[in-house]
């Protein structure tokens, strides 16, 4: 593998993103540490806490079942501050937009935004727009970067797990992934997989209303899937995480197309879930809690926190046997045969 | 339910698990079953399997991964196609991450090459009657499975008239490998789990040889976690009884025959060729080479590319892992200087190569 260029595998998500986070990128810039990596920064300033984020899109195609480069732009943000528990307040638009496109895209792209932004309680209040030339972009590129407050003083960062909590999700996994491959020009999937991009603020102050000191981490597994932030919560909280196969929700069209292309849905990118990890004695309220949000009517809870403090991610299988899960190491390329 | 879960029932492989345990218990010696497939390799790990089967019974992987058993010198020959002017490289995902000599067909994308991953030889005739300034060339790899719809492609580009589409053939077959495997003193191999995919399209006959030259007992097996433990028991049952002969455990997708269509569809387009395998070495017919009636597609003879021999690297175990002669983590390098992302031999390079599944899955 070389050393001196940037890989696809660099940005997603998986093991090489980590790497180049943490030897080139990080070391640059900042000060932060590996385990405390979260989704969004968490500033104080004046006895206020603040949480700031930021993120890029650059996802092909710009339309696809279930939603727009837009509306994921937006609740990505949003998400991102929520998994820290913060309440979203503004939000901010970067386009970079490619000589040629469509003003009639653009226009949906940007209505598709402003529902988001309305759906999710956020205001877009500043932005940029600029236009590269043919070529040098892939349509449109969108950078949004989002500012939330925090109404309480939960710690919800990733190296909070504890022995015995309850891990749960509040939906099925690998929609958004799979939508955008079965959309993708010369993959003829006969599916109607559709994206499962949606905001999670609403869900995840539903959460912290009712159980909120037993919420211990919170996390949306976007790139690298479920498998990917599972190992990182593991790995930043110092414990074990043991999965149950049969818990874990995966709609049947996107458990198909996984095992048409060889692609394991613990892998995959999802755009509109959460990783909840929860106190063992608020674990089924938290579960009825998400089932009884829109965001959250196929939750589950799909594993638990076990004794060992090894860092692993382990699935116990339907049949009773054991294998380990890990981070995904670059891109998932589909299977020969 | 699920379609597949049928042949997920914990009950029904507790029962399986109790019947295989009651025969391993007779045995005088432990007995190795290897599975001939890396679909099959990434199950028995995804499941869990090998943990639950007794002390008695050693799952090895063989040569069943194609991309873990093409040779260095292809890739570097892929690579000095993807250099040609006003060309693309198309191939399945695995093979972009195999390193060649120097460099990789990943690396050469990164760098500005034209490589498109593809899920079928026919999107590769696609993009050529799209491209007609380019030349586009298919990576050629796999077993039986694939071949077919390979050589459907070069029919339907032929039909089409395109002058701009060529294969890179390395295309393999089953069951010569496993008969090499068989008749190498140094291994002891007692039965087969004969890959599903490919045994669809050549049939369950196709191991006979096997059986009945090398006494050693075949199953043609399925993927589901009870196909698997049925194809053990069925093999394990053999074991016991002193039998040898091929079974068909799953006969819901193959027949004793195969598929006449895809058998027509090899014979047309390739012929049987001597062919090199990564780690196994030269194995006499266990190849598919373009005819000359179709030689016009054949990627190799027209631009004439010639690359260097290749070593395999230094310290890489790759070779014995193949033969089954030694487990991913016998070798110094898994997990070390070989990973997944940073793949030294060919095991960890396809996600269904022995070590890759051992790297994922793994304790």
């Amino acid at each position: 593998m070389p050393d001196d260029i940037i890989l696809l595998g660099h940005g997603s998500g998986g093991k090489l993103s980590h790497q180049l986070l943490d030897e080139l990128i990080i070391p640059m810039l900042s000060e932060v540490e590996t385990k405390d990596q979260n989704d969004a920064a968490l500033l104080t300033h004046a006895g206020q806490r603040l949480a700031f984020t930021t993120d890029s899109y650059v996802v092909d195609p710009i339309f696809f079942p279930g939603g727009t480069i837009g509306d994921l732009a937006v609740y990505g943000t949003v998400n991102d501050l929520a998994m820290v528990g913060a309440q979203p307040l503004a939000i901010s638009v970067g386009l970079i937009l490619e000589e040629g496109l469509p003003k009639d895209d653009l226009q949906r792209v940007l209505e598709s935004m402003k529902q988001a932004a309305a759906s999710a309680g956020v205001r877009i209040v500043t932005g940029d727009t600029k236009v590269v030339p043919r070529g040098k972009a892939d349509k449109i590129f969108i950078n949004t970067s989002g500012i939330g407050v925090f109404a309480h003083d939960f710690n919800l960062t990733g190296n909070n797990a504890r022995p015995g909590d309850k891990v749960l999700i509040n939906g099925s996994i690998g929609d958004h992934g799979m939508a955008i491959l079965a959309s993708r020009e010369g993959l003829a999937l006969e599916t109607d997989i559709s994206s499962d991009s949606a905001p999670l603020n609403g869900l995840v102050e539903a959460l912290l209303t009712h159980i909120g000191a037993a919420v211990h981490v919170l996390r949306d597994p976007t790139r690298g899937g479920v498998a990917t932030t599972l190992k990182e919560i593991a790995l930043q909280s110092g414990v074990d995480i043991v999965l149950d196969e049969t818990a874990q929700p995966v709609h049947h069209n996107v458990r198909s197309a996984c095992a048409i292309l060889g692609l394991d849905p613990l892998f995959v990118a999802n755009e509109g879930k959460m990783l909840a990890v929860v106190a063992a004695d608020q674990a089924e309220a938290a579960l009825q809690i998400m089932r009884s949000h829109p965001r959250g009517l196929e939750a589950a809870i799909i594993g638990e926190v076990s004794a060992a403090s090894t860092g692993r991610v382990a699935m116990r299988t339907a049949l009773g046997g054991l294998r380990a899960i890990d981070m995904l190491a670059g891109e998932q390329l589909p299977r020969i045969c | 339910m699920t379609q597949s879960s049928a042949y997920r029932d914990p009950a029904v492989a507790a029962g399986l698990l109790d019947r295989i345990r009651d025969k391993a218990a007779t045995f005088a010696r432990p007995v190795t079953l290897m599975e001939v497939c890396g679909t099959h390799t990434m199950a028995i790990h995804e499941h869990g399997l090998r943990g639950l089967l007794p002390a008695g019974i050693r799952l090895v992987s063989g040569p069943g991964c194609p991309v873990c058993v093409t040779p260095i010198d292809y890739v570097d020959q892929a690579l000095a196609l993807c250099r040609l002017p006003d060309t693309i490289i198309t191939t399945f995902g695995d093979m972009v991450r195999v390193p060649g000599s120097q460099t990789s067909l990943l690396e050469e994308k990164a760098r500005g090459a034209d490589i498109r991953i593809v899920y079928s030889a026919l999107d590769a005739v696609s993009l050529a009657r799209h491209n007609p300034d380019r030349q586009v060339v298919f990576l050629g790899v796999g077993f039986e499975t694939t071949a077919p719809t390979v050589a459907g492609a070069i029919l339907q580009a032929q039909q089409a008239g395109l002058d701009n589409f060529s294969v890179l053939c390395a295309h393999k077959t089953m069951p010569a490998p496993m008969q090499a495997l068989s008749a190498d003193p140094d291994l002891q191999v007692d039965g087969y789990l004969c890959p599903a995919h490919v045994s669809a399209i050549i049939g369950a006959d196709a191991y006979t040889e096997l059986t009945t030259r090398y006494r050693v007992p075949c199953v043609v097996t399925g993927f589901e976690p009870l196909d698997i433990l049925q194809g053990v028991d069925m093999l394990v049952s053999q074991i016991v009884g002193g039998i040898a002969r091929v079974e068909n455990q799953y006969c819901r997708y193959v027949k004793n025959a195969g598929n006449p269509r895809a058998q027509q569809l090899l014979t047309q387009v390739f012929e049987p060729c001597d062919a090199r395998w990564r780690g196994l070495g030269l194995i006499t017919a266990s190849g598919l080479q373009i005819r000359a009636a179709y030689s016009f597609f054949d990627a190799a003879q027209r631009f004439g590319v010639t690359v260097a021999p290749a070593a395999e690297p230094l310290g890489c175990r790759c070779g014995e892992i193949l033969k089954g002669k030694l487990g991913p983590r016998d070798c110094p390098l898994f997990g070390q200087r070989c990973t997944p992302a940073t793949p030294v031999g060919a095991c960890m390079v396809s996600s269904e190569g022995t070590c890759a599944a051992e790297y994922k899955y793994g304790f």
